[in-house]
């Protein structure tokens, strides 16, 4: 397991972090819960516990079981063991339309039948709510969603990104304690999406909302949420702020998951003051903080592309981080280019190097020796 | 992915079929119902404006192509509208055309209350049985209507299995009498265009995104009123699509009523049947026709529009 | 949707119940040994036996056969036809008559199809017969094989068919080579539909037949005005036996060609 981390992980520093606080009472708390349909456990044992106001984002493959759990939380799907509470009360036993919380359709499944202005008056109609508050309400939700010019139309005369905000509006309508999103941004182009993203983030914290946002792409995860839980075969692989999930994974899979990631196995050599010396077989290499593992433990040393310096010529201490390879194939991407480096054994490592200036004297090349090296804090140990 | 349009005029015209395959391919069809089917329409109409004659054609005046060509001014002042103003005068048709409205009407709405159900039903069956059920919907289909129609009168006659099930189980003291009424015009009708109203509303409930009744039970709405709030408004195409084709056919319907229906059931494809088989009367049969034909343009019309707008939205 | 509940459950029993009750009934009634029709007094397959001595109903079943053979093959190639002409040429003089006279017979009612091929006839001067059934019969199902091609269609990617033609097969051949291949299933179904449309069909072969061509739902129909009886019960038991054989082994058929299909995808997909 990573240490606790000495340092405040990346570069952001958080006002808003009521999972670190022991007396902060969660909106939404998964205890335990299972799911199977036919003998295939989609959510095994899986236990959450979210806080309101929280962006929270449960980040997997297809097949992991998320949209499972966000279908439970819906109501459209019954555990089979565990239970689901929501401000302390259980939710067993409670129908979709009786539950505090909406959702947002990955297909926004827009009423084809009713103009913008019906869909998002849908769920105020069930309400029972007056007449002239329905439509102040609806008026402001289109205002919200900029959408008021289009009230009258129907989904299918809308491009996609405006289907996007009629779904969201109607999901809003009702002022959830808890707003579900399953893929919401997976329909729309990439620039409409990131523009999207943003967005997203500014309205729930408008609103003061709790989102739960499923979603498979972990570019969308790291921009929006607060927390994301990294889910692998119906079990959490790790909940934690983006920062953390990427400077401190849990796991090998959420490492290799989240970002790139040059991973080499090894076993423990020593462990003093805090320091872990780790034989691989591409060299040894000294990590700062990785406690809890012991000499002779098998263990895997990760350390992403950006953290590693590349350079013609070797480090000072050359016998501990440093490993000399040569230059195999070079992509430049604009803000950054890649080198992925041969060593000897035959390991393939990545370094990226940030262009900050626009032309450099004498650029490496293809089949240079190089050496890659990094300080004992730039990398992690990895011990499931 | 989408097709790419293929609004380039070179590949247009590389596309395009020779002229004279595409012509045949045409013109086969193309005068095969313009000589069966279109001709035979205007020979109804022309003899719907003759006058009954005893003799072989059994009108007049018999107008062959070489009248077409020269002289036929005379024969065509031989034409008369004294069949319409017949049919018009004489309350039997006025009232067969009503009463055979009137019935296909009840029946379709009979068959639309007994057919929703079973769609419904079967939209909502494990996906892995759905299909046998919609064969085995499908199947009574393929077996002939006349010995469907005749299976009933074996149930429905006083002796019949219904009545004998019925005084056994002691509902009933004496048996009823069912068949030779429009009672039994009514089952007859549901039962045998029943497929009919099941497959189109099954086919848009099918369809239909069942995301969408999860979202109104999201935002509130409990089950039963998911349903008429969006369920059956967007199962009304398949709805109006069974409706038509039941209520068409019904209208002109001949089978049912002579085999299930009493002397006293008017219904206008029997009346036709029995103009032109019984009284050997050309022109009023054809007149009925031509008239049966008006009364039914304007649902045919509908439904085809609605057919026609139902492709351009898919 | 997952909940299949009890009333869904009931309603499609009761719906199945209604249209198959009426029919097995008429299907046990045929081995009834009585001669009362709603009287049962053992079983018997005597009415077999008699049947296969009616000349009468004999000839009139092997002529409806002919007739529904001879009709279905021809219809199916002109309803093909007219289901290409749908599909694929948008504009040619006339196409919204064609267009309304292939839809038209598929609503009209069967006694102004029938009165009006007679009339034509007459107007031919043609003798009734076998032969006027036969074009009464292609005339009136053309447009049930139109449908279902057409719906097959729809869905046919054209870019099958270009490519037939990028690689040199001029359009003609690239639709027997192609295009026909891949609708087959639709086409078969429009002749097996044409096929039991013209097999059971009363009301136009009444009008459009004359003597020596009397087809069996004609001869079953003269005899059922007459009241029930045994050998017609019979009669149509070996009826509905055919076809739903028939519909059985093409729903097999088409089954085992999906079950492949499903597994040919599930290979690719490994």
């Amino acid at each position: 397991m990573a240490a606790a981390p000495p340092k405040s992980l990346g570069n952001i520093r958080r006002s808003f972090e009521p999972w670190s606080d022991p007396a902060a009472k969660p909106l939404i708390e998964v205890d335990r819960v299972t799911k199977s349909f036919a003998g295939f456990k989609a959510v095994d044992d899986l236990s959450l516990a979210i806080h309101p106001r929280e962006f929270h984002a449960l980040l997997g493959p297809s097949g992991c079981g998320k949209s499972t759990l966000l279908r439970m939380l819906a109501g459209f799907e019954t555990p089979t063991a565990g239970d689901i509470r929501l401000d302390g009360r259980s939710l067993t036993g409670v129908p979709p339309h009786r539950r505090p919380v909406n959702m947002m359709f990955q297909s926004y499944a827009l009423f084809p039948h009713m103009s913008v202005e019906k869909n998002i008056a849908f769920g105020l109609k069930q309400d029972g709510m007056a007449r002239s508050e329905i439509a102040d309400r609806v008026a402001e939700m289109l205002k919200l969603v900029k959408l008021g010019p289009f009230a009258k139309r129907k989904p299918q005369q809308l491009s996609g990104g405006q289907q996007q905000r009629v779904a969201l509006a109607r999901s809003l309508a009702k002022r959830p304690k808890v707003l579900l999103l399953d893929e919401p941004l997976g329909a729309l182009d990439k620039k409409l999406r990131e523009e999207t993203q943003f967005e997203l983030m500014d309205l729930q914290q408008e609103l003061g909302l709790t989102f739960v946002v499923v979603t498979h792409d972990q570019e969308e995860a790291m921009v929006m949420a607060d927390r994301i839980s990294v889910m692998r075969d119906g079990r959490i692989q790790q909940v934690a702020t983006p920062a953390v999930i990427y400077e401190a994974p849990a796991t090998r899979y959420v490492a290799d998951f989240i970002g790139n990631v040059n991973i080499l196995d090894g076993t423990v050599e020593s462990v003093a003051d805090g320091r872990v010396r780790i034989a691989t077989d591409a060299g040894a290499v000294e990590v700062e903080g990785a406690n809890g593992v012991r000499s002779a433990d098998p263990v895997a040393f990760a350390i992403r592309p950006e953290k590693m310096r590349i350079s013609r010529t070797p480090p000072e201490r050359a016998d501990v981080n440093a490993l000399r390879g040569e230059i195999w194939d070079i992509a430049y991407l604009g803000d950054v280019t890649l080198y992925n480096v041969k060593l000897a054994t035959g390991n393939v490592l990545r370094s990226t190097v940030i262009n900050a200036h626009r032309g450099i004297a004498d650029p490496l090349t293809w089949d240079e020796t190089v050496w890659l090296s990094f300080p004992s804090d730039a990398g992690i140990v990895l011990t499931a | 992915m989408t097709a790419v349009p293929d609004n380039s005029p070179g590949q247009r015209t590389r596309r395009r079929p020779s002229r004279l395959s595409r012509g045949f391919v045409v013109a086969v069809p193309y005068l095969w119902l313009l000589f069966f089917f279109l001709l035979p329409f205007l020979i109804v109409f022309k003899i719907s404006f003759s006058q009954t004659a005893i003799a072989q054609p059994p009108y007049l005046p018999v107008i062959g192509l070489a009248d077409l060509v020269s002289g036929g001014w005379t024969k065509l002042r031989q034409l008369t509208i004294d069949n319409y103003t017949w049919i018009a005068g004489d309350p039997l048709y006025v009232k067969a055309y009503l009463s055979s409205l009137r019935m296909a009407a009840i029946s379709t709405a009979l068959a639309l209350l007994v057919g929703y159900p079973v769609a419904y039903g079967i939209a909502r069956a494990p996906r892995s049985i759905r299909s046998l059920l919609v064969m085995l919907t499908i199947l009574p289909f393929w077996t002939s209507f006349l010995i469907r129609v005749y299976a009933w009168i074996g149930i429905l006659k006083n002796e019949g299995l219904l009545n004998q099930l019925l005084l056994w189980l002691g509902v009933i003291a004496q048996p009823l009498t069912i068949l030779n009424t429009d009672v039994a015009i009514y089952i007859g009708i549901v039962y045998s265009y029943l497929p009919f109203m099941i497959l189109p509303i099954y086919a848009s409930l099918e369809r239909m995104d069942h995301r969408l009744v999860e979202a109104a039970n999201d935002l509130g709405c409990p089950p039963t009123r998911a349903f008429w709030a969006i369920t059956f408004p967007l199962s009304l195409p398949g709805v109006l699509a069974g409706i038509f084709l039941v209520f068409i056919p019904a209208v002109g319907e001949f089978v049912i009523p002579d085999l299930l229906g009493g002397s006293s059931t008017l219904m206008i494809g029997k009346t036709l049947w029995d103009e032109f088989f019984s009284n050997r009367d050309w022109p009023v049969s054809s007149a009925v026709a031509v008239v049966l034909l008006m009364v039914l343009v304007i649902p045919i019309m509908i439904f085809q529009r609605l057919q026609a707008r139902q492709e351009g939205a898919v | 949707m997952k909940h299949w509940s009890g009333f869904n459950i009931a309603s499609v029993a009761v719906g199945l119940a209604f249209l198959y009750l009426p029919i097995t009934i008429l299907v046990i009634y045929s081995f009834n040994a009585s001669r009362l029709v709603t009287v049962w007094g053992g079983f018997s397959t005597h009415w077999y036996g008699e049947l296969f001595h009616n000349q009468g109903l004999m000839d009139a079943a092997w002529v409806t056969i002919r007739v529904a053979l001879l009709s279905a093959s021809v219809t199916t190639v002109l309803g093909t036809m007219a289901a290409v002409v749908l599909n694929r040429f948008h504009r040619f003089p006339g196409r919204l008559l064609f267009s309304g006279m292939v839809a038209a017979p598929m609503v009209m009612p069967d006694v102004i199809l029938g009165l009006s091929l007679l009339l034509l006839f007459v107007s031919l001067d043609l003798d009734r017969g076998f032969w006027t059934v036969v074009l009464a019969h292609i005339t009136c199902t053309m447009c049930f094989v139109t449908v279902v091609v057409q719906s097959r269609l729809v869905s046919f990617d054209r870019s099958l068919e270009e490519a037939a033609q990028d690689l040199g097969c001029p359009p003609w051949k690239a639709f027997f080579l192609v295009t026909l291949p891949v609708i087959w299933p639709a086409v078969a179904a429009g002749w097996m539909l044409t096929f039991t449309l013209s097999l059971d069909d009363l009301v136009i072969a009444s009008f459009t037949s004359g003597p020596g061509a009397t087809t069996l739902p004609m001869k079953i129909y003269s005899q059922v005005r007459l009241g029930v009886t045994p050998e017609i019960n019979a009669v149509c038991t070996i009826l509905i036996a055919i076809v739903s054989l028939g519909v059985v082994v093409a729903a097999l058929v088409n089954r085992r060609q999906e079950q492949r299909r499903a597994r040919d995808e599930r290979l690719a997909a490994q």
